[in-house]
């Protein structure tokens, strides 16, 4: 029981000491000096209620995707049939119920029709795509399926969080966290970011770029009440442009969409002098964007983004360098935002916001003051206490609550966890439960002398005894702790993270290390009495 | 050196014959706590009720003018903020409930803490936003139902591990008691209106944790008293527990509270609810294991034999062993 080999002592001090070391980084650092870069330096983060900050948490509309798959079929299927030798005539197209149907016009073609579509109903993976059913002889419809959608939805969400990333590095932000979170959510952590309102701007883009061809057959009066020609869509103008509150008709299908940019910056018109958008088209995209022009010349296109009108200009001459100019009463600054959300790729699907807390860099200076001051006063407190009433057991105790503190501090730092300010709650807590073993043991040592056992049988037994209480006790806050940083977010996990860390190394410490000692005193004193 | 001792030797102290007053005493509190939180509700922040929550000081006054702002910010149309002083007399924090559409318009939470904070402006130059916290209803409907299922797993879960330990009666009183500490933790902050967050649900883990980990000492002594003197009644045997493990109890509440108490009066502005609701646990905690979880066992029929089938082998060799030592 109190028989420590040297084995055992050099390997409990290393455990102690390794983990105690790696503290040592973080606290050189969080009294304003600076580690040196050639060491080794894992560190605590301070979270964001501590260092300041945004935390912004973004959600995807699912139910997008699914609407933008069946768009995409729709253009899908109608290339596919007008490309097929000879061309399948198709009518009453209709997109409604989260369904693609449509009419093969001549019976005999339903065959060939549907052998054609076979491949874009299977698509590439593992999973079908979608389900397609013939009804009446004539009429095909497509469904999707809930494991396309589910894999539609993890793609678009992956391509997301990879905008949302290069958008932030946009920004030229220090240390962004970005990760996703749950099926449908990004959260992206900004440290010492203090104005959120830049960077929700910019996530709020969702940076679709469409060119569109005017319906310049739609009557004036129909577009104001909402009603489109066949074929047409209406979208409304964006707010801020020359014609905002005003709608206009526009060509549903044919246009370019801004997928095939190479290149965006803010600059200005050389007539106008105003902020515009200077995009640059890939091969690809060029060649469709001088096409579309060449045929157009002398009729107006719309410029949309995010499914608003920036402006409708004529096609003056066609436009073949691949590069071209969008113009829509800009700021420099929204020039300048634009020019990076379509930089860094069209969102796939919509992000709102769901959540976003801020804090201003003073308020974190000074909770971490207070806590710092609050932790030494409580610690002093506890350590006055403990050796009063123990004396010498009391300072092993001390020693190994400063010990726990330390490897706390290390192991948070090893693993890359967070302090955050309920953290700093968390080590006060921890601080004051940690002396509960050897107040355990320490009480039980007196019980066992009180009744006759003499010094090292008393020792022993206390701590025998005492152990099964500490054990039973630990693993009961030990399902709490689990549990709350199960359920909790942000800097609540940061408490559940210091509690948990601190029942195992409360337990190491207040028992392992202090018996240690105990037994070396012992073997050297051979005391025949126990002042305790 | 003489050391300290805050219980004295031997304490014989009739603990459980106050058992039925205090069990009476105790579960009016209970029924009263959750009148309270029933009938006058917590007040949620907007972690749970969503909304935006604004934090600011007035760096030049020294206390905040909060009668005023909430009529300035009453006439905006949002509702009536709920404006509470926070930390320092001249801190505040202002919450105001969405309106529905926000959450369809992604600039919207934007647009309305700007008009907020333009409109302190004009009357108080010195008004600085420290913070801003914007949590979404569906956000917030999770973060509810997460706190909930924590709790009930938390009370069931250490339940569970105390019967598998111990006995079926002694998982119950533990239950009870912890029941009976987090009610009044709930009634406490409905009563004095403190905003309940996420942090008051970690605080209420933490009180759990707590809690249950002085009920276990306690219960421990019992079990093992239960094991040496067989033929003791049990109400004896149960004051000879508790009297035992006094110094303890004593001592470990004292370092706790030493520990909290100087984190409650001078930490960090948002950790004082938090802190006050693990303070008052310390104390509730402390009681009802001595009350609650004690004399519980008496009305659930623990003895002795309760623990005969623990007797095997390793019972056989502990005795064995006792006798020898």
């Amino acid at each position: 029981m109190l028989e420590f080999p040297t084995w055992k002592k050099v390997w409990l001090w290393g455990i102690t000491l390794a983990f105690a070391a790696a503290a040592i980084p973080s606290l050189v650092s969080m009294g304003n000096a600076r580690w040196p870069d050639a060491l080794p330096d894992p560190m605590v983060n301070l979270g964001l209620d501590l260092a300041g900050g945004s935390h912004i948490l973004l959600e995807a509309d699912a139910s997008q995707v699914g609407e933008q798959r069946i768009e995409n079929m729709e253009e899908a299927v109608r290339n596919t049939m007008r490309n097929a030798e000879p061309r399948i005539r198709i009518g009453d197209v209709s997109t409604a119920n989260g369904q693609l149907s449509f009419m093969v016009e001549s019976p005999a073609d339903v065959d060939r029709a549907r052998e054609l579509l076979m491949p874009l109903v299977n698509g590439t993976g593992l999973t079908r795509e979608w389900d397609l059913q013939v009804l009446d002889e004539t009429r095909m419809v497509l469904t999707p399926t809930s494991d396309g959608l589910e894999q539609a939805v993890t793609d678009a969400m992956d391509s997301a969080t990879e905008v949302v990333r290069k958008r932030i590095d946009a920004l030229g932000t220090r240390e962004p966290t970005i990760i996703r979170q749950g099926d449908t959510r990004i959260v992206v952590q900004v440290p010492g970011l203090q104005n959120p309102d830049e960077l929700k701007a910019l996530l709020g883009q969702t940076a679709k770029l469409e060119f569109k061809l005017v319906d310049q057959t739609a009557l004036p009066a129909d577009v104001a009440q909402g009603i489109a020609p066949p074929g047409s869509q209406i979208f409304p103008y964006a707010e801020g442009s020359d014609f905002a509150g005003q709608s206009i008709a526009v060509r549903r299908l044919g246009g370019i969409k801004g997928d095939n940019l190479i290149n965006a910056q803010q600059s200005f018109d050389q007539q106008t002098n105003e902020a515009v958008v200077t995009i640059q088209f890939d091969s690809q995209g060029g060649a469709r964007f001088a096409k579309l022009t060449q045929e157009n010349v002398n009729k107006p296109f719309a410029i949309i983004l995010d499914g608003k009108v920036l402006s409708a200009p004529n096609i003056n001459e066609p436009i073949l360098g691949g590069s071209a100019q969008i113009a829509g009463s800009f700021t420099t600054q929204s020039a300048n935002q634009l020019a990076i959300s379509l930089r860094s790729g069209a969102l796939p699907v919509d992000l709102a916001v769901v959540e976003e807390r801020t804090v201003g860099p003073d308020l974190g200076k000074d909770s971490i003051r207070r806590g710092m001051l609050a932790m030494m006063v409580g610690s002093v407190a506890v350590i006055a206490l403990m050796i009063a009433s123990y004396g010498r057991f009391g300072v092993y105790a001390t020693v190994a609550l400063v010990f726990n503190v330390a490897m706390i501090l290390g192991i948070m730092a090893l693993l890359g966890t967070t302090l955050t300010l309920p953290g700093i709650a968390g080590f006060v807590l921890t601080i004051g439960a940690a002396v509960d073993a050897n107040v355990l043991i320490n009480e039980r040592i007196r019980e066992e002398r009180k009744r006759g056992r003499r010094v090292i049988a008393a020792i022993e037994t206390g701590y025998k005894e005492a152990s099964r209480a500490i054990y039973d006790a630990n693993v009961t806050n030990f399902i709490a702790g689990v549990l709350l940083f199960m359920f909790g977010s942000g800097p609540v996990r940061g408490f559940a993270v210091v509690l948990v860390i601190g029942l195992f190394t409360s337990v190491f410490t207040a028992v392992t290390l202090t018996r240690m000692w105990v037994a070396d005193w012992l073997r050297k004193a051979r005391p025949n009495d126990l002042n305790l | 050196m003489r050391l300290l001792k805050l219980v004295p030797d031997d304490t014989n102290i009739r603990f459980l014959r106050l058992r039925v007053p205090f069990y009476i005493f105790s579960c009016l509190l209970i029924v009263g706590a959750w009148a309270l939180i029933l009938g006058k509700g917590l007040n949620f922040g907007v972690d749970f009720a969503g909304g935006m929550e604004l934090r600011a000081t007035f760096t030049e006054s020294s206390e905040a003018p909060i009668g005023e702002i909430r009529d300035r910010l009453g006439n905006l149309g949002y509702g009536t903020p709920v404006v509470q002083q926070f930390g320092d007399p001249n801190q505040v924090s202002i919450r105001v409930q969405l309106p529905d559409e926000v959450a369809q318009d992604k600039e919207a939470a934007q647009v309305i803490a700007n008009r907020i904070v333009e409109e302190m402006k004009q009357g108080h130059p010195d008004f600085r936003l420290d913070g801003n916290d914007n949590v979404s209803g569906k956000v917030s409907d999770e973060f509810r139902g997460d706190a909930v299922l924590a709790l009930v797993l938390a009370m069931l879960g250490v339940a569970l591990y105390i019967w598998v330990r111990f006995e079926w009666q002694f998982g119950v009183g533990g239950l009870f008691a912890l029941f009976h500490d987090v009610s009044l933790a709930l009634g406490m902050f409905a009563l004095f209106e403190m905003e309940f967050s996420l942090q008051s649900i970690a605080a209420i883990l933490a009180i759990i944790g707590y809690s249950l980990n002085d009920t276990i000492v306690v219960y421990d002594r019992i079990r093992e008293n239960l094991k040496k003197y067989r033929k003791m009644p049990l109400v004896e045997l149960l004051d000879l527990s508790v009297n035992e493990t006094l110094a303890r109890t004593v001592m470990t509440s004292l370092t706790l509270g030493v520990a909290l108490l100087p984190l409650l009066l001078f930490g960090p502005a948002s950790l004082f609810s938090m802190i006050a609701a693990i303070f008052l646990g310390l104390v509730v905690g402390t009681y009802s294991s001595v009350y609650m979880a004690a004399p519980i066992l008496i009305w659930l029929g623990v003895n002795s034999d309760s623990f005969v089938p623990d007797e095997t082998a390793t019972e056989a060799q502990e005795k064995a062993a006792r006798q020898l030592s």
